[in-house]
């Protein structure tokens, strides 16, 4: 089942992550179909589509918030796919939430704290908030929507997962700069966490090393950053609405 | 362990610069007075009538602890307080009533309260009822404010058994009116809530708001009342109620406005869990009943 990889590297490398014929209902609505995608260990993967192509459908799927209604999640070789939540995060899943929740009464250090984390401050500094300003804010509506992306961000890198999933973390943060993103999902990096990058932002799939491209819940197309990102410019050139059939018949060139 | 341990054991503390009574059924265990307030109580068969004043101009750094237990099983006991913060007086009190065995307890509180012009007093109500879900408690509180009003009951630890809380503020010119209520209901604790502010002095603000879960088979009933009587007031009424298992929570705000200057708004919600939050905190490793715990421990904080 191991892909073949353009990477010359590829092929030695492990899946830490693997999708087979992942399937997701909606209220009765087919959202994610048939979906196969493997991602490499320490690696930075880009999930690239346009805007309700199913990038947080396949998100959830993998943290386990929505159930397969088809196929099999594997995670470091176990099938993880009837595994609770909480079970996939124990493992070692971490997702930063694309519209992060409020919290009435809790406090940012108690939600960075959550599971034992004992980084907090570090994790905070990490996505430039001071830990003295913000520790002891409460998690609700007093904080901006940029404030809790990034508190979003800092509770994945707080977790030390191995498997990090950050569901368009540059939406939202209105004075976020590509660099500071990249900075932090580099440092993830070097930990050795593999990153799942979601976005609808080519210029952010840049800076993945591996990439797939959905595309109205069909995986169109899997493989090095450059192609993907090139076919995704294509056919957003090509395709009013991002329907399958109409990017099926786009030939990479 | 006598009342005054446990409540030495709680962290109040009863210290020679500090203004308490302690009181165990009908029975006045220990009180002292501090300079600037007055503090008449005296026995009577059921409980006992207290009547305290905070005099002009006196700031109290320290807060003045009310202990209202009753020790035993079974009892009955009916507080009667009238409670007068005078001219730009500033008091904290901290009413502690515990109930730890209770089987058969019965408490009435009837409170007269009056905060005049200039003066701040924050009345924090606070309540441990043990585990045996058998306290029958009674807040009625009736308040007069001009200053500065800001209460908070919460009843949180062990059981609840039954609630009646029956508050009343009349909110004069300028005066600043909170009402904060939270209680955890269990088992098959019934919680009724009535709390009005009546907004009828000209500038008069006040908040309404209520924390309450239930779970299990507990009940709650909730009705926070508003009424906008005089120009540029301001109220708002802001309840959440969390219900889990076969517990039933109803929720009634009622806003009045009598006159074209007044506002009053309100919100209100009121279900199970909130998905997003479980999900949120299952992710980072919760179990769902962790995840709830947690969430519920927010609302009411
Ligand atoms: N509960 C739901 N019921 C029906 N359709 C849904 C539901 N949730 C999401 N969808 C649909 O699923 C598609 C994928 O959504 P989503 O995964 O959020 O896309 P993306 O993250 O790529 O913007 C969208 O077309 C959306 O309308
Ligand atoms: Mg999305």
């Amino acid at each position: 089942m191991q892909e073949n990889t353009q990477g010359k590297e590829g092929s030695f490398m492990v899946d830490i992550l693997k999708l087979i014929n992942v399937e997701v209902e909606r209220n009765g609505k087919r959202i994610l179909k048939g979906i196969s995608l493997s991602i490499k260990k320490g690696m930075i993967h880009a999930l690239l589509g346009p805007n309700g192509s199913g990038k947080s459908t396949l998100a959830f799927a993998i943290m386990g918030v929505y159930k397969l209604s088809k196929g099999n999640v594997y995670f470091e070789g176990k099938d993880i796919s009837r595994k609770p939540i909480y079970e996939r995060a124990r493992l070692g899943i971490s997702m930063a939430w694309q519209s992060p929740a409020t919290f009435e009464g809790l406090t940012v250090k108690e939600y960075l704290s959550i599971g034992g984390n004992a980084n907090v401050e570090e994790a905070l500094r990490m996505v430039n908030l001071d830990p003295a300003r913000y520790l002891d804010r409460v998690m609700d509506s007093s904080l901006s929507g940029g404030e809790r992306k990034r508190i979003e961000l800092a509770s994945v890198v707080a977790m030390k997962p191995k498997l990090a999933i950050l569901d368009e973390p540059d939406s939202g943060i209105d004075f976020v700069t590509l660099d500071e993103l990249m900075r932090v999902i580099s440092d993830l990096k070097k930990e050795g966490i593999t990153v799942l990058l979601i976005t609808h932002r080519e210029e952010v799939a840049r800076i993945a090393d591996r990439a797939s491209l959905i595309c109205d819940g069909y995986l169109v197309k899997s493989g090095n950053t450059w192609e993907v990102t090139k076919f995704f410019r294509k056919m957003c050139g090509r395709c009013k609405y991002g329907r399958y059939s109409e990017v099926k018949g786009i030939e990479p060139s | 362990m006598s009342l005054v341990d446990i409540y030495r054991s709680l962290g109040v503390t009863l210290d020679k610069g500090i203004a308490y009574l302690v009181v165990d059924g009908n029975e006045i265990l220990k009180a002292n007075e501090v300079r600037g307030i007055s503090m008449e109580k005296e026995e009577t068969r059921e409980g006992i009538d207290l009547r305290l004043v905070i005099k002009e101009g006196i700031k109290l750094k320290e807060p003045i602890h009310l202990c209202f237990g009753v020790s035993k099983e079974r009892a009955v006991q009916k507080i009667h307080a009238e409670i007068i913060a005078e001219r730009d007086s500033h008091a904290c009190l901290l009413a502690h009533c515990i109930f730890p065995k209770a089987k058969e307890v019965h408490h009435v509180m009837d409170g007269n309260l009056l905060i005049e012009k200039g003066a701040e007093l924050s009345y924090e109500e606070i309540h441990w009822h043990g585990e045996e879900g058998g306290a029958d408690v009674f807040p009625r509180l009736r308040t007069r404010n001009l200053g500065d009003f800001r209460s908070t009951f919460s009843l949180l630890r062990g059981r609840v058994g039954r609630l009646g809380i029956d508050y009343l503020v009349e909110a004069g010119e300028r005066s600043v009116t909170e009402i904060i209520t939270k209680v955890y209901g269990k088992g098959n604790d019934e919680i009724r809530i009535k709390e009005g502010v009546s907004l009828n002095g000209a500038y008069a603000r006040s908040v309404i708001k209520s924390r309450i879960a239930v779970r299990d088979r507990a009940f709650s009933d909730v009705v926070s009342i508003t009424e906008g009587n005089a120009p540029y007031v301001r109220g708002h009424v802001d309840g959440t109620e969390i219900v889990q298992g076969e517990a039933i929570a109803k929720a009634t705000p009622i806003v009045k406005v009598n006159h074209e200057k007044a506002k009053v708004t309100h919100e209100a919600a009121i279900g199970s869990v909130d998905r997003k939050q479980l999900e949120t905190l299952m992710a980072k490793g919760l179990e769902e009943k962790e995840a709830i715990d947690v969430i519920i421990k927010g609302m009411l904080r």
